[in-house]
Protein backbone atom coordinates (compact mmCIF):
# COMPACT_ATOMS: atom_id res chain seq x y z
CA UNK A 1 0.00 0.00 0.00
CA UNK A 2 1.46 3.33 -1.00
CA UNK A 3 1.57 6.04 1.63
CA UNK A 4 -0.86 8.14 -0.36
CA UNK A 5 -3.50 5.42 -0.15
CA UNK A 6 -2.64 4.88 3.51
CA UNK A 7 -3.34 8.55 4.23
CA UNK A 8 -6.69 8.35 2.49
CA UNK A 9 -7.55 5.30 4.58
CA UNK A 10 -6.74 7.28 7.73
CA UNK A 11 -9.27 9.85 6.55
CA UNK A 12 -11.77 7.05 5.99
CA UNK A 13 -11.24 5.76 9.54
CA UNK A 14 -11.74 9.29 10.90
CA UNK A 15 -14.99 9.62 8.95
CA UNK A 16 -16.30 6.41 10.54
CA UNK A 17 -15.31 7.57 14.03
CA UNK A 18 -16.92 10.98 13.47
CA UNK A 19 -19.94 9.30 11.92
CA UNK A 20 -20.56 7.08 14.95
CA UNK A 21 -19.96 10.04 17.25
CA UNK A 22 -22.48 12.23 15.38
CA UNK A 23 -24.98 9.36 15.31
CA UNK A 24 -25.07 9.65 19.09
CA UNK A 25 -27.06 12.87 19.19
CA UNK A 26 -30.52 13.44 17.67
CA UNK A 27 -29.56 16.73 16.03
CA UNK A 28 -26.50 15.45 14.23
CA UNK A 29 -27.46 11.80 13.69
CA UNK A 30 -28.39 12.12 10.04
CA UNK A 31 -25.24 14.06 9.26
CA UNK A 32 -23.26 11.35 11.06
CA UNK A 33 -24.69 8.67 8.83
CA UNK A 34 -23.87 10.72 5.74
CA UNK A 35 -20.31 11.36 6.96
CA UNK A 36 -19.77 7.62 7.43
CA UNK A 37 -21.36 6.89 4.04
CA UNK A 38 -19.08 9.43 2.36
CA UNK A 39 -16.05 7.83 4.01
CA UNK A 40 -17.23 4.47 2.72
CA UNK A 41 -17.50 5.79 -0.83
CA UNK A 42 -13.96 7.15 -0.63
CA UNK A 43 -12.76 3.79 0.73
CA UNK A 44 -14.39 1.95 -2.18
CA UNK A 45 -12.87 4.23 -4.79
CA UNK A 46 -9.46 4.02 -3.15
CA UNK A 47 -9.64 0.23 -3.31
CA UNK A 48 -9.70 0.23 -7.11
CA UNK A 49 -5.93 0.80 -7.55
CA UNK A 50 -5.30 -1.81 -4.83
CA UNK A 51 -6.87 -4.50 -6.99
CA UNK A 52 -3.86 -4.48 -9.32
CA UNK A 53 -5.61 -5.31 -12.56
CA UNK A 54 -3.71 -4.36 -15.67
CA UNK A 55 -6.61 -4.45 -18.06
CA UNK A 56 -10.34 -4.97 -17.94
CA UNK A 57 -11.17 -8.64 -17.41
CA UNK A 58 -14.02 -10.90 -16.39
CA UNK A 59 -13.37 -10.24 -12.71
CA UNK A 60 -13.83 -6.50 -13.26
CA UNK A 61 -17.15 -7.07 -14.96
CA UNK A 62 -18.23 -9.34 -12.11
CA UNK A 63 -17.23 -6.75 -9.52
CA UNK A 64 -19.22 -4.01 -11.24
CA UNK A 65 -22.25 -6.24 -11.84
CA UNK A 66 -22.10 -7.63 -8.30
CA UNK A 67 -21.83 -4.20 -6.72
CA UNK A 68 -24.73 -2.84 -8.77
CA UNK A 69 -26.82 -5.91 -7.98
CA UNK A 70 -26.13 -5.49 -4.26
CA UNK A 71 -26.90 -1.78 -4.55
CA UNK A 72 -30.24 -2.61 -6.18
CA UNK A 73 -31.15 -5.21 -3.57
CA UNK A 74 -30.10 -2.87 -0.77
CA UNK A 75 -32.03 0.09 -2.16
CA UNK A 76 -35.23 -1.88 -2.75
CA UNK A 77 -34.95 -3.40 0.73
CA UNK A 78 -34.19 -0.11 2.43
CA UNK A 79 -36.89 1.95 0.75
CA UNK A 80 -39.70 -0.57 0.52
CA UNK A 81 -39.54 -1.85 4.08
CA UNK A 82 -42.22 -0.64 6.47
CA UNK A 83 -40.96 1.25 9.49
CA UNK A 84 -42.33 -1.49 11.73
CA UNK A 85 -40.24 -4.10 9.92
CA UNK A 86 -37.01 -2.14 10.36
CA UNK A 87 -35.43 -4.59 12.83
CA UNK A 88 -35.79 -7.45 10.35
CA UNK A 89 -34.15 -5.39 7.64
CA UNK A 90 -31.17 -4.61 9.86
CA UNK A 91 -30.92 -8.32 10.67
CA UNK A 92 -30.92 -9.18 6.98
CA UNK A 93 -28.28 -6.60 6.02
CA UNK A 94 -26.18 -7.75 8.94
CA UNK A 95 -26.55 -11.36 7.84
CA UNK A 96 -25.35 -10.79 4.29
CA UNK A 97 -22.44 -8.75 5.68
CA UNK A 98 -21.49 -11.73 7.84
CA UNK A 99 -21.80 -14.03 4.85
CA UNK A 100 -19.51 -11.80 2.83
CA UNK A 101 -16.98 -11.76 5.66
CA UNK A 102 -16.95 -15.57 5.80
CA UNK A 103 -16.59 -15.85 2.01
CA UNK A 104 -13.71 -13.38 1.85
CA UNK A 105 -11.82 -15.33 4.50
CA UNK A 106 -12.57 -18.65 2.78
CA UNK A 107 -11.41 -17.41 -0.61
CA UNK A 108 -8.19 -16.14 0.86
CA UNK A 109 -7.68 -19.55 2.46
CA UNK A 110 -8.39 -21.40 -0.81
CA UNK A 111 -6.00 -19.10 -2.65
CA UNK A 112 -3.21 -19.77 -0.20
CA UNK A 113 -3.98 -23.48 -0.07
CA UNK A 114 -3.70 -23.81 -3.84
CA UNK A 115 -0.68 -21.61 -4.36
CA UNK A 116 1.74 -23.59 -2.14
CA UNK A 117 2.39 -20.25 -0.51
CA UNK A 118 1.49 -21.98 2.73
CA UNK A 119 -0.12 -20.33 5.70
CA UNK A 120 1.22 -18.97 8.94
CA UNK A 121 -0.46 -19.54 12.28
CA UNK A 122 -1.31 -15.84 12.50
CA UNK A 123 -3.02 -15.99 9.12
CA UNK A 124 -4.83 -19.20 10.08
CA UNK A 125 -6.14 -17.76 13.34
CA UNK A 126 -7.56 -14.58 11.82
CA UNK A 127 -8.90 -16.40 8.78
CA UNK A 128 -10.61 -19.07 10.89
CA UNK A 129 -12.07 -16.44 13.19
CA UNK A 130 -13.53 -14.50 10.27
CA UNK A 131 -14.96 -17.65 8.67
CA UNK A 132 -16.44 -18.95 11.87
CA UNK A 133 -17.96 -15.74 13.19
CA UNK A 134 -19.01 -14.55 9.74
CA UNK A 135 -20.94 -17.68 8.83
CA UNK A 136 -22.44 -17.95 12.30
CA UNK A 137 -23.63 -14.36 11.97
CA UNK A 138 -25.03 -15.10 8.52
CA UNK A 139 -27.20 -18.06 9.49
CA UNK A 140 -28.05 -16.60 12.90
CA UNK A 141 -29.26 -13.35 11.35
CA UNK A 142 -31.42 -15.20 8.84
CA UNK A 143 -33.10 -17.06 11.70
CA UNK A 144 -33.54 -13.78 13.59
CA UNK A 145 -35.10 -12.32 10.45
CA UNK A 146 -37.46 -15.29 10.09
CA UNK A 147 -38.46 -15.03 13.73
CA UNK A 148 -39.25 -11.34 13.53
CA UNK A 149 -41.20 -11.88 10.32
CA UNK A 150 -43.25 -14.42 12.22
CA UNK A 151 -42.19 -17.49 10.24
CA UNK A 152 -40.71 -19.14 13.30
CA UNK A 153 -42.59 -17.53 16.09
CA UNK A 154 -42.21 -20.14 18.78
CA UNK A 155 -38.82 -20.79 20.31
CA UNK A 156 -37.64 -24.25 19.37
CA UNK A 157 -36.24 -26.24 22.23
CA UNK A 158 -35.75 -29.90 22.89
CA UNK A 159 -34.13 -31.81 25.73
CA UNK A 160 -30.38 -31.86 25.52
CA UNK A 161 -30.26 -28.92 23.17
CA UNK A 162 -27.55 -27.15 25.10
CA UNK A 163 -25.55 -30.37 25.13
CA UNK A 164 -25.89 -30.75 21.36
CA UNK A 165 -24.89 -27.13 20.85
CA UNK A 166 -21.94 -27.73 23.16
CA UNK A 167 -20.93 -30.75 21.07
CA UNK A 168 -21.10 -28.79 17.81
CA UNK A 169 -19.06 -26.05 19.40
CA UNK A 170 -16.51 -28.58 20.65
CA UNK A 171 -16.10 -30.05 17.14
CA UNK A 172 -15.75 -26.54 15.70
CA UNK A 173 -13.08 -25.64 18.24
CA UNK A 174 -11.30 -28.93 17.62
CA UNK A 175 -11.21 -28.24 13.88
CA UNK A 176 -9.95 -24.72 14.58
CA UNK A 177 -7.12 -26.04 16.71
CA UNK A 178 -6.28 -28.57 13.99
CA UNK A 179 -6.38 -26.08 11.13
CA UNK A 180 -4.80 -23.23 13.05
CA UNK A 181 -2.34 -25.02 15.27
CA UNK A 182 -0.86 -27.07 12.46
CA UNK A 183 -1.40 -24.31 9.91
CA UNK A 184 -2.54 -26.92 7.42
CA UNK A 185 -4.36 -26.37 4.17
CA UNK A 186 -6.74 -29.29 4.55
CA UNK A 187 -9.70 -28.10 2.45
CA UNK A 188 -12.09 -30.82 3.59
CA UNK A 189 -11.62 -29.93 7.24
CA UNK A 190 -12.18 -26.32 6.31
CA UNK A 191 -15.45 -27.02 4.50
CA UNK A 192 -16.70 -29.07 7.47
CA UNK A 193 -15.83 -26.17 9.74
CA UNK A 194 -17.67 -23.69 7.52
CA UNK A 195 -20.82 -25.85 7.43
CA UNK A 196 -20.76 -26.51 11.17
CA UNK A 197 -20.48 -22.78 11.84
CA UNK A 198 -23.61 -22.23 9.75
CA UNK A 199 -25.41 -24.96 11.69
CA UNK A 200 -24.24 -23.48 14.97
CA UNK A 201 -25.65 -20.05 14.03
CA UNK A 202 -29.06 -21.66 13.50
CA UNK A 203 -28.80 -23.76 16.66
CA UNK A 204 -27.78 -20.73 18.70
CA UNK A 205 -30.67 -18.47 17.67
CA UNK A 206 -33.41 -21.12 17.29
CA UNK A 207 -34.14 -21.55 21.02
CA UNK A 208 -34.23 -17.81 21.73
CA UNK A 209 -37.66 -16.20 21.96
CA UNK A 210 -38.79 -13.35 19.75
CA UNK A 211 -38.63 -10.86 22.63
CA UNK A 212 -34.89 -11.29 22.82
CA UNK A 213 -34.27 -10.78 19.11
CA UNK A 214 -33.06 -7.17 19.56
CA UNK A 215 -30.28 -8.43 21.79
CA UNK A 216 -29.48 -11.18 19.32
CA UNK A 217 -29.35 -8.81 16.35
CA UNK A 218 -27.17 -6.38 18.24
CA UNK A 219 -24.85 -9.20 19.25
CA UNK A 220 -24.66 -10.60 15.72
CA UNK A 221 -24.02 -7.06 14.46
CA UNK A 222 -20.96 -6.82 16.67
CA UNK A 223 -19.96 -10.36 15.61
CA UNK A 224 -20.00 -9.34 11.96
CA UNK A 225 -17.89 -6.31 12.88
CA UNK A 226 -15.30 -8.56 14.51
CA UNK A 227 -15.37 -10.94 11.54
CA UNK A 228 -14.70 -8.01 9.22
CA UNK A 229 -11.83 -6.88 11.45
CA UNK A 230 -10.36 -10.39 11.32
CA UNK A 231 -10.73 -10.29 7.53
CA UNK A 232 -8.76 -7.05 7.63
CA UNK A 233 -5.91 -8.93 9.29
CA UNK A 234 -6.26 -11.80 6.83
CA UNK A 235 -6.05 -9.73 3.67
CA UNK A 236 -3.96 -7.02 5.29
CA UNK A 237 -6.35 -4.10 4.98
CA UNK A 238 -6.13 -1.53 7.76
CA UNK A 239 -9.42 0.26 7.08
CA UNK A 240 -11.29 -3.01 7.42
CA UNK A 241 -9.56 -3.67 10.73
CA UNK A 242 -10.46 -0.25 12.11
CA UNK A 243 -14.06 -0.19 10.83
CA UNK A 244 -14.75 -3.77 11.89
CA UNK A 245 -13.27 -3.28 15.33
CA UNK A 246 -15.23 -0.08 15.96
CA UNK A 247 -18.45 -1.90 15.09
CA UNK A 248 -17.41 -4.93 17.13
CA UNK A 249 -16.72 -3.03 20.33
CA UNK A 250 -19.55 -0.51 20.08
CA UNK A 251 -21.96 -3.33 19.20
CA UNK A 252 -20.82 -5.37 22.20
CA UNK A 253 -21.42 -2.42 24.50
CA UNK A 254 -24.85 -1.78 22.95
CA UNK A 255 -25.73 -5.44 23.52
CA UNK A 256 -24.71 -5.20 27.17
CA UNK A 257 -26.72 -1.98 27.61
CA UNK A 258 -29.78 -3.73 26.21
CA UNK A 259 -29.36 -6.70 28.51
CA UNK A 260 -28.95 -4.32 31.43
CA UNK A 261 -32.25 -2.65 30.56
CA UNK A 262 -33.91 -6.07 30.76
CA UNK A 263 -32.01 -6.94 33.91
CA UNK A 264 -30.69 -10.16 32.45
CA UNK A 265 -27.13 -11.23 31.95
CA UNK A 266 -26.26 -11.83 28.31
CA UNK A 267 -25.54 -15.51 29.01
CA UNK A 268 -29.12 -15.91 30.19
CA UNK A 269 -30.46 -14.52 26.90
CA UNK A 270 -28.28 -16.82 24.83
CA UNK A 271 -28.49 -20.06 26.77
CA UNK A 272 -31.52 -19.72 29.03
CA UNK A 273 -34.18 -20.38 26.34
CA UNK A 274 -36.34 -18.16 28.51
CA UNK A 275 -39.86 -17.48 27.32
CA UNK A 276 -40.19 -20.94 25.90
CA UNK A 277 -41.03 -22.98 28.97
CA UNK A 278 -44.32 -21.28 29.79
CA UNK A 279 -43.80 -22.46 33.36
CA UNK A 280 -43.51 -18.92 34.67
CA UNK A 281 -46.89 -18.03 33.25
CA UNK A 282 -48.66 -20.82 35.09
CA UNK A 283 -46.97 -20.00 38.36
CA UNK A 284 -47.95 -16.35 38.00
CA UNK A 285 -51.57 -17.13 37.16
CA UNK A 286 -52.17 -19.11 40.33
CA UNK A 287 -51.23 -16.11 42.45
CA UNK A 288 -53.99 -13.96 41.05
CA UNK A 289 -56.51 -15.34 43.51
CA UNK A 290 -59.55 -15.25 41.26
CA UNK A 291 -59.18 -11.58 40.40
CA UNK A 292 -60.82 -10.52 37.19
CA UNK A 293 -60.10 -7.77 34.73
CA UNK A 294 -62.45 -4.81 34.32
CA UNK A 295 -63.25 -3.94 30.73
CA UNK A 296 -64.04 -0.40 29.61
CA UNK A 297 -65.84 0.94 26.54
CA UNK A 298 -64.32 3.49 24.20
CA UNK A 299 -66.75 6.30 25.10
CA UNK A 300 -65.95 6.03 28.79
CA UNK A 301 -62.24 5.88 28.04
CA UNK A 302 -62.55 9.01 25.89
CA UNK A 303 -64.26 10.77 28.77
CA UNK A 304 -61.51 9.82 31.21
CA UNK A 305 -58.83 11.00 28.80
CA UNK A 306 -60.60 14.20 27.82
CA UNK A 307 -60.99 15.40 31.40
CA UNK A 308 -57.54 14.39 32.61
CA UNK A 309 -54.80 16.90 33.26
CA UNK A 310 -51.86 14.62 32.75
CA UNK A 311 -51.82 11.65 30.41
CA UNK A 312 -48.92 9.30 29.85
CA UNK A 313 -48.95 7.01 26.81
CA UNK A 314 -46.91 3.82 26.98
CA UNK A 315 -46.46 2.37 23.49
CA UNK A 316 -45.29 -1.19 22.88
CA UNK A 317 -44.93 -3.74 20.14
CA UNK A 318 -48.73 -3.96 19.81
CA UNK A 319 -48.71 -0.40 18.47
CA UNK A 320 -46.13 -1.38 15.88
CA UNK A 321 -48.10 -4.44 14.80
CA UNK A 322 -51.34 -2.46 14.49
CA UNK A 323 -49.46 0.30 12.60
CA UNK A 324 -51.21 2.66 14.98
CA UNK A 325 -48.49 5.29 15.47
CA UNK A 326 -50.32 7.90 13.36
CA UNK A 327 -53.53 7.43 15.33
CA UNK A 328 -51.52 7.72 18.53
CA UNK A 329 -50.18 11.08 17.37
CA UNK A 330 -53.65 12.21 16.37
CA UNK A 331 -55.01 11.28 19.78
CA UNK A 332 -52.18 13.11 21.52
CA UNK A 333 -52.81 16.21 19.36
CA UNK A 334 -56.52 16.09 20.08
CA UNK A 335 -55.84 15.85 23.83
CA UNK A 336 -53.26 18.63 23.54
CA UNK A 337 -55.91 20.92 22.01
CA UNK A 338 -58.04 20.34 25.09
CA UNK A 339 -55.20 21.41 27.36
CA UNK A 340 -54.26 17.90 28.48
CA UNK A 341 -50.55 17.46 29.07
CA UNK A 342 -49.51 14.37 27.09
CA UNK A 343 -46.20 12.59 27.45
CA UNK A 344 -44.91 9.33 26.00
CA UNK A 345 -43.07 6.90 28.25
CA UNK A 346 -40.53 4.94 26.27
CA UNK A 347 -39.14 1.80 27.82
CA UNK A 348 -35.63 1.10 26.57
CA UNK A 349 -36.60 -2.33 25.26
CA UNK A 350 -40.18 -1.68 24.19
CA UNK A 351 -40.81 -3.14 20.76
CA UNK A 352 -38.27 -5.28 19.06
CA UNK A 353 -35.21 -3.03 19.15
CA UNK A 354 -33.98 -0.32 21.48
CA UNK A 355 -35.41 2.92 20.18
CA UNK A 356 -37.97 1.07 18.04
CA UNK A 357 -40.79 3.13 19.54
CA UNK A 358 -38.87 6.36 19.03
CA UNK A 359 -38.46 5.59 15.36
CA UNK A 360 -42.16 4.81 14.93
CA UNK A 361 -43.34 7.87 16.84
CA UNK A 362 -40.86 10.02 14.95
CA UNK A 363 -42.37 8.68 11.74
CA UNK A 364 -45.75 9.92 12.98
CA UNK A 365 -44.25 13.37 13.78
CA UNK A 366 -44.50 13.20 17.56
CA UNK A 367 -42.13 15.92 18.85
CA UNK A 368 -39.05 14.71 20.78
CA UNK A 369 -39.81 16.71 23.89
CA UNK A 370 -42.93 14.61 24.44
CA UNK A 371 -40.87 11.42 24.46
CA UNK A 372 -39.64 10.66 27.97
CA UNK A 373 -37.31 7.94 29.08
CA UNK A 374 -38.35 5.51 31.76
CA UNK A 375 -36.13 7.06 34.47
CA UNK A 376 -37.65 10.50 33.86
CA UNK A 377 -41.27 9.41 33.89
CA UNK A 378 -41.39 7.01 36.85
CA UNK A 379 -40.90 9.60 39.64
CA UNK A 380 -43.83 11.60 38.25
CA UNK A 381 -46.17 8.65 37.82
CA UNK A 382 -48.20 9.33 41.01
CA UNK A 383 -49.43 12.64 39.59
CA UNK A 384 -50.59 11.13 36.31
CA UNK A 385 -54.35 10.94 35.85
CA UNK A 386 -54.53 8.45 33.03
CA UNK A 387 -51.83 6.11 31.81
CA UNK A 388 -52.73 4.71 28.40
CA UNK A 389 -50.89 1.48 27.62
CA UNK A 390 -51.00 0.73 23.90
CA UNK A 391 -49.80 -2.74 23.04
CA UNK A 392 -47.12 -2.82 25.73
CA UNK A 393 -47.08 -5.72 28.12
CA UNK A 394 -43.97 -7.00 29.86
CA UNK A 395 -42.45 -3.51 30.23
CA UNK A 396 -45.35 -2.40 32.45
CA UNK A 397 -45.76 -5.63 34.41
CA UNK A 398 -45.57 -4.88 38.15
CA UNK A 399 -44.50 -8.49 38.70
CA UNK A 400 -41.02 -7.21 37.98
CA UNK A 401 -41.30 -5.29 41.26
CA UNK A 402 -43.61 -7.46 43.36
CA UNK A 403 -43.29 -11.10 42.45
CA UNK A 404 -39.94 -12.59 43.39
CA UNK A 405 -40.73 -15.85 41.61
CA UNK A 406 -41.39 -14.11 38.28
CA UNK A 407 -38.76 -14.58 35.60
CA UNK A 408 -38.78 -10.84 34.95
CA UNK A 409 -38.35 -9.95 38.65
CA UNK A 410 -35.92 -7.06 38.97
CA UNK A 411 -36.35 -5.77 35.42
CA UNK A 412 -36.83 -2.01 35.42
CA UNK A 413 -40.37 -1.22 34.27
CA UNK A 414 -42.52 1.80 33.57
CA UNK A 415 -44.60 2.00 36.73
CA UNK A 416 -47.91 2.47 34.96
CA UNK A 417 -49.86 0.99 37.86
CA UNK A 418 -49.06 4.04 40.01
CA UNK A 419 -51.16 6.33 37.81
CA UNK A 420 -54.69 7.13 39.07
CA UNK A 421 -56.26 5.19 36.22
CA UNK A 422 -54.62 2.84 33.78
CA UNK A 423 -56.26 2.06 30.45
CA UNK A 424 -54.74 -0.93 28.69
CA UNK A 425 -55.46 -1.33 24.99
CA UNK A 426 -55.02 -4.92 24.01
CA UNK A 427 -56.34 -7.39 21.49
CA UNK A 428 -56.84 -10.25 23.91
CA UNK A 429 -55.65 -11.53 27.27
CA UNK A 430 -52.72 -13.32 25.65
CA UNK A 431 -49.43 -13.07 27.53
CA UNK A 432 -46.61 -10.87 26.31
CA UNK A 433 -43.44 -12.09 24.70
CA UNK A 434 -41.96 -13.16 28.01
CA UNK A 435 -44.92 -15.56 28.21
CA UNK A 436 -46.01 -14.49 31.68
CA UNK A 437 -49.23 -13.17 33.16
CA UNK A 438 -49.40 -9.40 33.62
CA UNK A 439 -50.44 -8.40 37.14
CA UNK A 440 -51.20 -4.88 35.92
CA UNK A 441 -54.35 -6.07 34.16
CA UNK A 442 -55.82 -7.24 37.45
CA UNK A 443 -55.17 -4.07 39.47
CA UNK A 444 -58.15 -2.15 40.86
CA UNK A 445 -57.28 1.00 38.93
CA UNK A 446 -56.84 -0.78 35.60
CA UNK A 447 -59.44 -0.84 32.80
CA UNK A 448 -59.05 -3.03 29.73
CA UNK A 449 -60.03 -1.63 26.33
CA UNK A 450 -60.13 -4.72 24.13
CA UNK A 451 -59.77 -4.58 20.36
CA UNK A 452 -57.32 -3.72 17.63
CA UNK A 453 -55.26 -0.73 18.76
CA UNK A 454 -55.78 1.20 15.53
CA UNK A 455 -59.56 0.75 15.50
CA UNK A 456 -59.86 1.56 19.22
CA UNK A 457 -57.80 4.70 18.80
CA UNK A 458 -59.93 5.84 15.88
CA UNK A 459 -63.05 5.41 18.00
CA UNK A 460 -61.41 7.33 20.86
CA UNK A 461 -60.44 10.19 18.55
CA UNK A 462 -63.94 10.34 17.06
CA UNK A 463 -65.47 10.40 20.54
CA UNK A 464 -63.15 13.17 21.67
CA UNK A 465 -63.87 15.27 18.60
CA UNK A 466 -67.62 14.83 19.07
CA UNK A 467 -67.67 15.84 22.73
CA UNK B 1 8.50 -2.74 16.07
CA UNK B 2 7.11 -5.13 13.47
CA UNK B 3 4.13 -4.25 11.30
CA UNK B 4 2.00 -6.93 12.95
CA UNK B 5 2.49 -5.41 16.37
CA UNK B 6 1.73 -1.95 15.04
CA UNK B 7 -1.49 -3.16 13.45
CA UNK B 8 -2.41 -4.97 16.64
CA UNK B 9 -1.79 -1.74 18.54
CA UNK B 10 -4.27 0.08 16.29
CA UNK B 11 -6.73 -2.78 16.75
CA UNK B 12 -6.61 -2.46 20.55
CA UNK B 13 -7.01 1.32 20.39
CA UNK B 14 -10.02 0.88 18.08
CA UNK B 15 -11.67 -1.44 20.62
CA UNK B 16 -11.50 1.22 23.32
CA UNK B 17 -12.56 3.95 20.93
CA UNK B 18 -15.66 1.94 20.02
CA UNK B 19 -16.60 1.61 23.67
CA UNK B 20 -16.10 5.32 24.34
CA UNK B 21 -18.03 6.45 21.29
CA UNK B 22 -21.20 4.63 22.20
CA UNK B 23 -21.34 5.05 25.96
CA UNK B 24 -23.00 8.47 25.74
CA UNK B 25 -25.82 7.69 23.35
CA UNK B 26 -29.48 8.17 24.41
CA UNK B 27 -31.50 4.97 24.08
CA UNK B 28 -33.82 6.55 21.49
CA UNK B 29 -30.94 6.49 19.03
CA UNK B 30 -29.94 2.90 19.65
CA UNK B 31 -31.81 1.54 16.63
CA UNK B 32 -30.33 4.04 14.14
CA UNK B 33 -26.94 3.51 15.75
CA UNK B 34 -27.17 -0.24 15.38
CA UNK B 35 -28.25 0.24 11.80
CA UNK B 36 -25.48 2.77 11.13
CA UNK B 37 -22.72 0.59 12.54
CA UNK B 38 -24.25 -2.28 10.60
CA UNK B 39 -23.62 -0.27 7.44
CA UNK B 40 -20.05 0.49 8.49
CA UNK B 41 -19.12 -3.18 8.66
CA UNK B 42 -20.32 -3.26 5.05
CA UNK B 43 -16.74 -2.22 4.34
CA UNK B 44 -16.41 -5.97 3.77
CA UNK B 45 -17.44 -5.09 0.20
CA UNK B 46 -13.91 -3.81 -0.15
CA UNK B 47 -12.56 -7.21 0.85
CA UNK B 48 -14.97 -8.87 -1.56
CA UNK B 49 -13.72 -6.67 -4.41
CA UNK B 50 -10.11 -7.50 -3.60
CA UNK B 51 -10.60 -11.27 -3.47
CA UNK B 52 -12.76 -11.29 -6.58
CA UNK B 53 -10.14 -9.28 -8.47
CA UNK B 54 -7.63 -12.01 -7.61
CA UNK B 55 -9.97 -14.91 -8.43
CA UNK B 56 -8.76 -17.35 -11.10
CA UNK B 57 -11.25 -20.20 -11.23
CA UNK B 58 -14.98 -20.73 -11.64
CA UNK B 59 -15.52 -21.60 -7.98
CA UNK B 60 -13.52 -18.70 -6.61
CA UNK B 61 -15.21 -16.33 -9.07
CA UNK B 62 -18.66 -17.54 -8.07
CA UNK B 63 -17.93 -17.26 -4.35
CA UNK B 64 -16.24 -13.89 -4.81
CA UNK B 65 -19.21 -12.65 -6.79
CA UNK B 66 -21.58 -13.69 -3.98
CA UNK B 67 -19.31 -11.93 -1.47
CA UNK B 68 -19.44 -8.72 -3.52
CA UNK B 69 -23.25 -8.85 -3.86
CA UNK B 70 -23.63 -9.52 -0.12
CA UNK B 71 -21.16 -6.82 0.87
CA UNK B 72 -22.73 -4.32 -1.50
CA UNK B 73 -26.24 -5.02 -0.19
CA UNK B 74 -24.93 -4.63 3.37
CA UNK B 75 -23.20 -1.31 2.78
CA UNK B 76 -25.69 0.45 0.49
CA UNK B 77 -28.82 -0.96 2.10
CA UNK B 78 -27.40 -0.24 5.55
CA UNK B 79 -26.71 3.42 4.92
CA UNK B 80 -29.99 3.97 3.09
CA UNK B 81 -32.13 2.34 5.74
CA UNK B 82 -30.36 4.34 8.46
CA UNK B 83 -30.89 7.56 6.54
CA UNK B 84 -34.55 6.73 6.13
CA UNK B 85 -34.92 6.21 9.88
CA UNK B 86 -33.11 9.42 10.71
CA UNK B 87 -34.99 11.46 8.15
CA UNK B 88 -38.03 10.98 10.32
CA UNK B 89 -36.30 12.29 13.37
CA UNK B 90 -35.37 15.42 11.51
CA UNK B 91 -38.64 16.16 9.72
CA UNK B 92 -40.68 16.98 12.75
CA UNK B 93 -38.31 19.65 14.08
CA UNK B 94 -40.35 22.79 13.94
Amino acid sequence: MSSFIAIIFIGVAVSFILGIKLLGSPKTARLGNLVAAFGMLVALITTVPLMRVESWNLNCTLIVVGTLLGLGIGAVGAYSVKMTAMPQMVALFNGVGGGAAALVASLEFLKRANSFEGITTFFAVTMLFATLIGSLSFSGSLIAFAKLEGYLEKPHTFPGQNILNGLILAVILGLCVYLGGWATTNTTAFIVLFSLALVFGVAMVMPIGGADMPVVISLLNSFTGLAVAADGFTINNLSMIVAGTLVGSSGTLLTLLMCKAMNRPVTNVLFGAFGSSGGGGKAGASDLGGKTVKPIQADEAALLLGYAQQVVIVPGYGMAVAQAQHQVRELSDELGKRGVEVRFAIHPVAGRMPGHMNVLLAEANVPYDQLCEMEAINPTMDRVDVCLVIGANDVVNPAAREDKSSPIYGMPIIEADRAKTVIVMKRSMAAGFAGIENLLFYKDNTRMLFGDAKASLQTLIAQLKAS
Amino acid sequence: MSTEILVFFIFVLAIFLGFELISRVPSMLHTPLMSGTNAIHGIILLGGMLVLAAADGTLTRALGFVAVVFGSANVFGGFMVTDRMLQMFKKKKK
